[in-house]
């Protein structure tokens, strides 16, 4: 009965990082700009490799194929985000801009005489 | 179910490439790098695990430490044009402008 709850639950979690991954590569090809492209590069990184390894976890037991696997996973968890940042602020001090940059807040009684005119 | 992963990995990295090979910047280049060497790592582990040999896990962890290392040179290198001790060869090659 246990055995057959942890391969559900490593089956479960397996999915869950495929169907992740796959999203993540997804939002990599479709998204309109580098800035936001980082964000399906994150999901990805993150929450996609966490849960294929946890379902490694739970298929392996306990043994050294464990430490390994949390070794694997511990990397990626401080290596991941550090060259997201890395990247990104790499393009920012290069001078790449968003495509489409937030149109900055008018001041207010400019904003006022518009809704006048109106 | 280890079969299923491993597409859906390939698939991934399938996509990764075409934003490496689409990418307009480099940094988009780069970013669509780091990604693919991820999923190569996580590719690695389910391989292993798919052929029964988990010994794979070994690779797995060395392609996570290369993937990481690679990615920080790179964008070192097209930042300072050099892999070395960029500060001394600005100051070198200042030198050698003074000099002329």
């Amino acid at each position: 009965m246990i055995a057959l709850l942890v391969e559900a639950a490593s089956w479960t979690f397996l999915l869950l990082g495929a169907f992740l991954v796959l999203v993540g590569a997804l939002g990599l090809v479709r998204m309109p700009d580098f800035y936001t492209r980082l964000h399906p590069a994150g999901i990805t990184d993150s929450l996609g490799a966490d849960f294929i390894l946890t379902g490694l976890v739970l298929q392996a037991g306990f043994s050294l194929v464990t430490v390994k696997l949390f070794l694997i996973g511990a990397f990626l968890f401080f290596t991941s985000p550090t060259s997201t940042h890395a990247i990104a602020n790499a393009a920012l001090v290069a001078g790449l801009k968003p495509r489409h940059a937030v149109v900055p807040p008018r001041p207010p009684e400019k904003a006022t005489q518009d809704e006048e005119a109106r | 179910m280890f079969a299923a992963t491993a597409i859906a990995l390939l698939v991934a990295m399938v996509l990764a490439l075409v934003r490496l090979y689409a990418g307009p910047s480099l940094y988009d280049r780069v970013l669509a790098a780091n990604s693919f060497g991820t999923k190569t790592v996580l590719l690695i582990a389910v391989m292993g695990f798919l052929t029964g040999r988990p010994d794979f896990l070994d690779i797995a962890l060395l392609y996570a430490l290369l993937n990481f290392i690679g990615t920080i040179a790179v964008l070192k290198f097209f930042r300072y044009r050099s892999l070395g001790d960029a500060v001394e060869e600005k100051a070198a090659s200042r030198n050698k402008e003074a000099s002329q």
